[in-house]
Formats: structure tokens, C-alpha cells, sequence
């Protein structure tokens, strides 16, 4: 099972973020587990300045801006 | 050069629709029309032009120059990096801890965060466009100064101590010299520029069209219905008071550059004193509530009430300033 986090303040890319991998897992009709990080102190331990961003299993996969619709598909291969 | 738009909007609205040029609502009609299209305009050929050259530069990259830099010029570096480098609002947490936890000095983070809201791309074509070369010069330097002296009254008071806990942590333990991680970008392709020039524009775009019609609206509400001389004789004289009052009153106003700058020309055009206007802007787009209730994430309450004190005293001194050097 694939773990997502998605990191940033609860703005409204970081909505996006979330939703467009929401979207994508359940196209797939896959299981995953997504959480939210919102707490700046959680933020900083990834090392991430630029939100939101996407964490995979532990990896930073994505930062600063809202993903195009293949990138977020190609998280999932 | 901008001749065309006016043009526009006197053939829209005197020759098309029919109305005289003495009509009020005309008149703030033809302001509209005219600094819409305008802005418009130059915002769709410059973001796609200033995003095509700086592409490559961002926060990451910023955070890494200044971190092995020379401190009195770190002021100066940051509070220049602040007024070009893109980054969302939404993000100014992550970027002030970044910066934080690399060991660059609080001062030195703070004149950038500070420069930011207050000039960037967007801010400085519409000041051109609108306001002239002269005066967008003035805005700027004056921009970059309040970062520089508000990060070096910080560090000069010893700020960081009011850093949160962890925040200050951090901070030790970057100075420290541990090694933070450098991120390593290779040169972009003229490809890669324009896709990034292209998705600026249209994020760009999507956020600023609404302050454009509001800013505009408020300009064109002045310029029409505020009667003819109404500010020039009531706050035109530049009184003392006339600059903290404006300060005061931008502060629950809440605007980014794109919406207050419109406003501006319609009140220095309807004679309001520059320094006034200034102070007003400047305490409108840098001096925010919601701003500040994010910062307490990773800022004590005496370093808030410190940094807000210091941007306001740096606004109204701006505004007496910019009143009483009547060359300008």
C-alpha cells in the first residue's frame, strides 16, 4: 500500500494536491493511506521550503506547485 | 506608448456609447476601460517575459547564495532576492524556516520576507505602466531600504530570541555550520523556460484578474465621484497626521500590490501627497492580519508586535519623508 503525504499550510493548492491524488487512487480502485501535514515543524523535517509537496513513501516526489494530471498518474506505476 | 488605451476607452465611451466627458460616471468609466485594458496587457506580455528569464531562479537557490554570504551585504542580497524571487504566499512558512534552519541570520530572512509582498514583477510593471519610470524607481529603493534597516534593527536587538523554540533550534544548529542539503538544478532548456514563463503567466493571471477589477474599480469610484479638488484641499497639504492615518487605515485593508496600485494613481492624480499615498499602499499590501496569524506559527508575540511596530514606523516615516521633499 502506498502512504502519500501531502506537505503545506491547508492552502488552496494544497487542496488540490490532495483531491488530484484522492482522484487518481480511486480511478485506480487502489488502496493508500493520505495524510495531511500542516504543522510547519513537520514541514521543515522533509527539508521542504517550496509548498505544497508531495511525499511518497517517505521520499519528497514533488514540491512547489500543483502537479500536472500525469505526474501525479505516474506516482501511482 | 500607452497613448493607444486611452484612445480605446475615449472611443468606447464618448464616441460608442455616447456619453460626455463631464459626466462623473463617464469619467470613471473611461478610467476603467482604460487601466483595465492596460493592465491587462502588460501583465500577459511581461510575466511571460520576466518568467522566461528568471526560471531558474528560486528559493532554494536564493537560500543557498545567502547562506555562506557576508552579513552586512546579506541584508542587502536579501532584501534585493525578496523583490524577485516568485514564491506563493501560501509558502512563506517553509521559506522562512528554510532560510532559518541554513543559518542565515534572522535580519537577513526577515529583509526578504519583508521585501516580498512589497515589490514584485506585477507591482513594478503597473507602477511603470501607470506611474512612470521615476516614480516605480523611487517605490523600489524605497521597498529594498525598509527591508534592509527592518532586518538590521532586528538583528540589532537581538530579535531571535523571540524565535519559537524549535524555530531557534534551528537556527543554532544551521549556524553551527551542520551541513544542510544543497540542492543541485541543472541549466534549463529554452523549452523548459517557456513552459515555466507559460504556467507562471496563467498562474499569475488567475490571481491577480480579481484585484485588477477591484483596484480598478475602487480608482475609477475615486477619480469619478470623489468631487473635483475634495482631496487636494482636505489632505493635500501633506499635514503631520494626515500619514499616520493612512497607515493606520491600510492596515485592516488588505490587498496585494496588483489591487492597490490602480488606487494609487487615482489619488496622487486626485492630489493626494506622495508620501501620504506611499504610507497608505505600502501599510495596505505589507502590514496584514492574516499575514501576521501565520507567522506566530514560528514567532513569539514580541517578536510580532516588534516586526508590525517596525513596518509601521517605517511607513509613516516613508510618508513624511516622500511629503516633505517637494521636488518629487
Amino acid at each position: 500500500m502506498k502512504t502519500f503525504k501531502v506537505l503545506g499550510s491547508g492552502c488552496k493548492s494544497c487542496q488540490t494536491l490532495a483531491t488530484m491524488i484522492e482522484h487518481e487512487a480511486s480511478r485506480r480502485g487502489v488502496e493508500y493511506e493520505l495524510v495531511k501535514v500542516t504543522q510547519p515543524q513537520d514541514i521543515m523535517a522533509y527539508g521542504v521550503m517550496k509548498t505544497p509537496a508531495a511525499v511518497l513513501d517517505g521520499q519528497v516526489i514533488h514540491k512547489g506547485s500543483v502537479p500536472s494530471k500525469e505526474a501525479v498518474e505516474r506516482w501511482f506505476d | 506608448m500607452f497613448q493607444v488605451f486611452t484612445d480605446l476607452a475615449s472611443w468606447l465611451v464618448y464616441d460608442v456609447l455616447g456619453f460626455s466627458p463631464e459626466q462623473g460616471f463617464a469619467a470613471a468609466l473611461h478610467f476603467f476601460i482604460e487601466d483595465t485594458s492596460k493592465i491587462f496587457c502588460l501583465l500577459a506580455v511581461m510575466i511571460y517575459v520576466i518568467g522566461f528569464i528568471r526560471a531558474s531562479l528560486d528559493v532554494e537557490r536564493v537560500r543557498d547564495y545567502l547562506a555562506g554570504k557576508n552579513r552586512f551585504l546579506g541584508y542587502v542580497l536579501g532584501a534585493s532576492f525578496g523583490s524577485i524571487t516568485p514564491f506563493c504566499s501560501c509558502s512563506s512558512i517553509p521559506v522562512f524556516l528554510g532560510f532559518t534552519s541554513a543559518g542565515i541570520p534572522l535580519g537577513i530572512t526577515m529583509a526578504f520576507l519583508i521585501t516580498s509582498p512589497l515589490i514584485n514583477e506585477v507591482a513594478v510593471l503597473l507602477l511603470a505602466g501607470l506611474l512612470g519610470w521615476k516614480f516605480t524607481t523611487l517605490y523600489i529603493t524605497v521597498g529594498i531600504s525598509i527591508g534592509v534597516l527592518g532586518g538590521l534593527f532586528l538583528d540589532a536587538i537581538g530579535a531571535q530570541r523571540w524565535l519559537q523554540p524549535f524555530v531557534a533550534k534551528a537556527l543554532e544548529k544551521g549556524q553551527a555550520g551542520l551541513p544542510t542539503e544543497v540542492n543541485q538544478s541543472s541549466p534549463l532548456s529554452a523549452r523548459q523556460r517557456h513552459q515555466f514563463a507559460k504556467q507562471e503567466t496563467s498562474v499569475i493571471f488567475q490571481r491577480v484578474w480579481k484585484w485588477v477589477f477591484i483596484g480598478v474599480g475602487l480608482g475609477a469610484a475615486l477619480h469619478g465621484f470623489v468631487p473635483d479638488g475634495w482631496i487636494e484641499n482636505h489632505l493635500g497639504g501633506g499635514q503631520w497626521w494626515s500619514v499616520p492615518a493612512a497607515v493606520l487605515v491600510g492596515i485592516p485593508l488588505y490587498s496585494n500590490a496588483t489591487g492597490v496600485i490602480p488606487v494609487m494613481e487615482s489619488l496622487i492624480v486626485n492630489g493626494l501627497p506622495i508620501g501620504t499615498t506611499l504610507a497608505f499602499c505600502m501599510s495596505t499590501v505589507a502590514a496584514s492580519f492574516p499575514e501576521f496569524v501565520l507567522l506566530k506559527q514560528v514567532m513569539r508575540w514580541p517578536l510580532l508586535v516588534t516586526l508590525f511596530a517596525v513596518l509601521l514606523t517605517a511607513f509613516t516615516l516613508v510618508g513624511w519623508l516622500f511629503n516633505f521633499i517637494p521636488t518629487l
